[in-house]
């Protein structure tokens, strides 16, 4: 097992947000996490990454217990997060971003070659490398987002909602890039609202509700099923 | 947009949308019209005297520049003003007071000169362990204060922040006192910078002397300020400490150790400070525990006015304080003793009239 979580439990003051959670991720698998605004994905995928620190609760990460490490060495562990709303450095060109995505990398000519190897996954970035990135369309910084996670070679990939706020054309790109990851060896944890698109990638997907999952299988199992039918996929 | 980005001075901020404009307008007729009596009807300075005074506001400018830098980066990163920076740049200086009288009291006698001392048989050597000197007690007073003051912190309230910073500036001062005394010290230079030396410019037929110390100041404080400026832009560190300007969370997912950049923010802070205390050593000649104080607030205020976080505008704003402080008492003619009401009014008129500074801009997208 690659990822396994274990009774998660996250609070934010008195707000008791992860109620005891229960999942894992396979190597080699595209897990999904889906579920409505407020749920508590970000809140897992931030506990994941270390930003957030569990009340209680195991994370384990290739066999190692990771819940007490801070983020900068869960980066180094080979988990990166490409965070919700993309949270590109604004103020940095897309060269620059990219850099920051490779941080860990002492390596320069890797560095280098990775530049050019994301560059020829996203066309448009090379383009723009030298673009202010606050100044890139919604569709490029999400690429952005996602190519600067890339620079530092991930084992486990957390997306968090990259299908928000982009046009239809623009989610159906992003979920082949994300198949694409997944099939030259990167894990991935896709957390979704979008929850039709995710199910159609997903290995296998859980429910989140309120701080709980509420259930569990295979991609397409969920599709099919009428709870989920009602809850996220319009009911129809 | 205004509104959004300056939650700092709320009040001000609200009463400043009546009477900004009024206060402006005022302002400007007033500046207008001393300026007209002074320089034209009064014509009281001859030109070299203008030129005496802008010079030494450049040098003075120099240092505040170099002190008003760790105002921004400090604020930049933290949201935070460090008002404890002007001691740290004064513990500085007394690294460089000290680190030069030891100097002197190691004599090298020669056969032509019996007396020498190091300081003067190895002034290049003197001078540059004075710098080690006050730079290195700089850099750590930064760094500890950081993380003795500031750090245990980091989740208050910004207002407890800058009660802090204000109660440890008063704290540094006083440990000063405590440690080095009240009176003032002489800072005494090697011999080849001597502070009465200097080339000689003749400026409509009156000599104005050019002092060593204050070019060798202000060759050296832009020397620092490129330093500084290719390590913010160029370096790795530089990049990190950008990135946790903008999103700490973001860095940190990056791999960034946000505490590491934090702590490193102040140390070059420090060192910068560092820099200008020895400077100011060397330049004015005196240093007590007291020295730190009038030039911090006038660096912050040099910081305030080039839109604090943004670096290029401390360095533009701490130079352009140091001409206005210089130039400022007789353009208006008003006794020399106002200069520091100057700086201060600047500061008054900048947080009513345009609180993002004149290069204001916003670095952090993180909101407190
Ligand atoms: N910084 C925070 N402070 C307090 N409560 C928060 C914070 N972030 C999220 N929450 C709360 O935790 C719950 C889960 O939020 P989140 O994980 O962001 O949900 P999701 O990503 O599924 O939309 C929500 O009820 C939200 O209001
Ligand atoms: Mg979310």
């Amino acid at each position: 097992m690659l990822l396994s979580i274990e009774n998660l439990q996250v609070y934010y003051g008195a707000i008791h947000a992860l109620q005891g959670i229960h999942f894992s991720v396979e190597k080699g698998e595209i897990v999904a996490l889906i579920g409505a605004n407020g749920a508590g994905k970000s809140t897992t995928l931030n506990t994941i990454s270390g930003i957030l620190r569990p009340r209680e609760g195991k994370i384990s990460f290739d066999g190692q217990e990771i819940q007490q490490t801070p983020p900068q060495d869960i980066v180094r562990k080979g988990i990166i997060q490409v965070p919700e709303g993309r949270k590109i450095f604004g103020r940095m060109a897309v060269w620059e971003n990219l850099e920051m995505g490779a941080y860990t990398q002492k390596d320069r000519a890797v560095i280098k070659r990775d530049v050019e190897s994301v560059f020829d996954r996203f066309p448009r970035l090379r383009e723009r490398r030298n673009q202010l990135s606050g100044t890139l369309s919604g569709g490029e910084q999400q690429m952005l987002a996602i190519a600067r996670g890339l620079m530092a070679h991930p084992t486990l990939l957390l997306l968090d909602e990259p299908s928000m706020g982009l046009s239809p054309l623009l989610v159906e790109q992003i979920f082949d890039i994300i198949q694409d990851i997944n099939e030259q060896g990167t894990s991935i944890l896709l957390v979704e609202q979008n929850a039709q698109m995710a199910l159609a990638i997903a290995d296998r997907a859980y429910v989140l509700e309120t701080g709980k999952i509420v259930m569990q299988g295979t991609g397409d199992d969920l599709l099919e099923d009428k709870s989920v039918i009602e809850a996220y996929l319009g009911g129809h | 947009m205004e509104n959004k980005s300056s939650p700092r001075f709320p009040l001000l901020l609200r009463v400043s949308r009546y009477i900004r404009p009024i206060v402006g307008v005022i302002i400007a007729i007033f500046l207008a019209w001393q300026l007209y009596s002074v320089i034209v009807v009064q014509h009281n300075f001859s030109a070299d005297t203008w030129v005496r005074f802008g010079l030494s506001g450049l040098i003075l400018g120099g240092m505040y520049a170099l002190i008003a830098i760790g105002y921004t980066l400090v604020y930049g990163i933290m949201f935070m003003i460090n008002f404890a920076h002007g001691e740290v740049m004064m513990l500085g200086a007394f690294g460089g007071y000290f680190m030069l009288e030891l100097l002197r009291f190691i004599p090298m006698p020669t056969s032509a000169n019996p007396n020498l001392n190091f300081l003067n048989a190895y002034p290049i050597v003197s001078i540059i362990l004075a710098f080690t000197a006050g730079i290195s007690v700089s850099a750590l007073a930064g760094y500890l204060l950081e993380k003795i003051a500031y750090r245990p912190l980091r989740k208050a309230p910004r207002l407890i922040l800058l009660i802090t910073a204000i109660g440890a500036s008063i704290f540094l001062q006083n440990l000063a006192m405590l440690l080095f005394g009240p009176t003032r010290k002489n800072v005494i230079n090697p011999d080849i910078l001597d502070r009465g030396a200097g080339w000689t410019w003749m400026v409509s037929g009156n000599p104005v002397l050019i002092p060593y110390t204050g070019v060798f100041s202000l060759v050296l404080s832009a020397l620092l300020m490129i330093g500084l400026y290719l390590v913010v832009q160029r370096s790795k560190l530089g990049r990190a400490m950008r990135a946790v300007a903008q999103d700490k969370n973001t860095a940190s997912l990056m791999g960034v150790d946000v505490d590491d950049v934090i702590s490193k923010t102040f140390i070059i802070s420090g060192v910068l400070a560092g820099a200008a205390g020895v400077m100011w050593d060397i330049h004015m000649g005196l240093v007590n525990h007291y020295i730190g104080f009038l030039p911090g607030i006038k660096a912050f205020t040099a910081a305030v006015m080039g839109g604090i976080g943004n670096i290029p505008g401390a360095m533009l704003g701490g130079m352009f304080l140091g001409i206005i402080e210089s130039i400022g008492p007789a353009a208006l003619g008003i006794d020399f003793q106002l200069k520091d009401v100057i700086a201060f009014s600047i500061l008054v008129l900048v947080l009513i009239v345009r609180p993002s500074g004149i290069l204001g801009e916003k670095l952090s997208e993180e909101k407190l």
